[in-house]
């Protein structure tokens, strides 16, 4: 589709000004203190929880922030410099895998499930199914509540975007992931009572100032990708790599849980987690990203680079909690919370 | 409009996934091998084909850790 033809004064200059470029940077100010350039962004706390907030503000937002400022013209300039060097960090960091599967030899789902399998990372969930202790259980619950408790949202902002035949399956999906029409099967309000059962707080957004930069790194990447129409392919590769690294870690998380004592109630999300996400991961990988693809050939290193931050943001998170553990250490605490902002 | 399946006229598609499961779409229930009538409870369920999911007869993934040739 072309852009409609102009029908006064104002849509002649607003669509004048589409048919340019994109101004990019430099055209509002960003605030005091901004640097040259981001030395880490993956690991930039102040940038990560920056860009978390910005995006919350298209979710459910901030009791005590005004709606108008989802949609004010400077915030959304100062995220698009915070997306900016974040986005880079990304491709920096998937580009070597994106290399090794694009054009590869037969089907996208079968080289994405051979990634996914091929993918170097520590053993987090037979930690936790064997040795973890009670408090690192705890711990590990709390890190995963910031995406848990709004799970499958990001990847809603695609639906409107796909074409007919891969947005019916990724609604299929979406349907199963939102309890299939039962309130009380939502995996959000599941997670919700794992938290509770675990004598966890289960209040959206309770440990965000708790979290280190890696857990709101991997929440921004999902956010990123579904919100930018341009990387409705990111979106849906990390959707399938998300969900075909889920169905064997679910049972040991859930092994677990049993083992320590915390019960079927709170068991049950990753229960559910084990069949639903053996079914979603085909829905995925071939249903979507697959058939994406192939509509669309253009799109293939898009959703691969989806698909290789899921796994390289996962491993990460693995590396830095088994790291903490190892040195009687936590990844959650009072050391990521900033400073009161003044009234 | 000859070739539309009317509303009301049960479907159930079948999808072999290579070196996976079979996905269910539209089914109400399986019978296990057991002879057990198990509802399903998604619109799509995955059954498991290669006979070592602890979860039978739902795929858990387990597929996946078995050697390539069996």
């Amino acid at each position: 589709m072309l852009l409609p033809r102009a029908r006064g004064a104002i849509s002649a200059e607003v669509f004048a000004r589409l048919l340019q470029a994109p101004p990019g940077v430099g055209t509002v100010p960003m605030p005091p203190g901004w640097p040259d350039h981001f030395e880490d962004p993956l690991e930039d706390e102040d940038l990560q929880v920056t860009l978390w907030a910005l995006y919350e503000l298209h979710y459910k937002g901030f009791e005590d922030v005004e709606d108008e400022w989802e949609w004010d013209a400077g915030m959304l300039a100062v995220r698009r410099e915070l997306e900016r060097s974040f986005e880079a960090a990304l491709r920096t960091l998937a580009e070597p895998h994106v290399r090794a599967v694009v054009g590869g030899k037969g089907d996208l789902a079968d080289r994405l499930f051979d990634l996914t399998e091929a993918f170097e990372g520590p053993e987090l969930s037979a930690y936790l199914q064997r040795t973890a202790t009670r408090e690192q259980t705890e711990e590990f619950l709390a890190l995963r509540s910031i995406y848990h408790l709004k799970e499958s949202d990001p990847q809603s902002w695609a639906i409107p975007r796909l074409q007919p035949a891969i947005k019916s399956r990724l609604v299929e999906l979406q349907f199963d992931e939102y309890g299939g029409g039962r309130p009380e099967r939502v995996h959000q309000a599941l997670y919700a009572t794992t938290l509770e059962r675990a004598g966890l707080d289960p209040a959206y957004g309770a440990y965000i100032d708790d979290v280190p930069a890696i857990v709101l790194a991997t929440n921004n990447a999902m956010s990123l990708f579904g919100l930018h129409r341009r990387l409705n392919g990111a979106a849906m590769g990390h959707l399938g790599a998300f969900e075909a690294t889920s169905s064997l870690p679910c049972v040991r998380y859930a092994a677990g849980l049993r083992r320590l004592g915390f019960g079927d109630d709170a068991a049950f999300y990753f229960d559910e987690h084990v069949e639903a996400d053996a079914v979603h991961e085909q829905l995925a990988l071939r249903g979507i990203c697959a058939a994406l693809a192939l509509d669309d050939p253009s799109q293939e290193a898009d959703i691969v680079f989806g698909a290789v931050i899921c796994l390289a943001l996962d491993v990460r998170f693995a590396e830095q909690l088994l790291g903490a553990w190892d040195s009687d250490a936590n990844l959650l605490g009072p050391e990521h919370d900033g400073v009161p902002v003044p009234a | 409009m000859s070739a539309a399946v009317r509303p009301d006229e049960p479907q159930v598609e079948v999808t072999l996934c290579p070196g996976g499961p079979m996905l269910l779409r539209g089914a109400t229930h399986v019978i296990d091998d057991d002879g057990r009538r198990v509802p399903v409870e998604r619109p799509v369920v995955a059954l498991c084909r290669c006979d070592k999911s602890g979860r039978k007869p739902w795929c858990d993934g387990t597929h996946k850790l078995l050697p390539l040739e069996i």
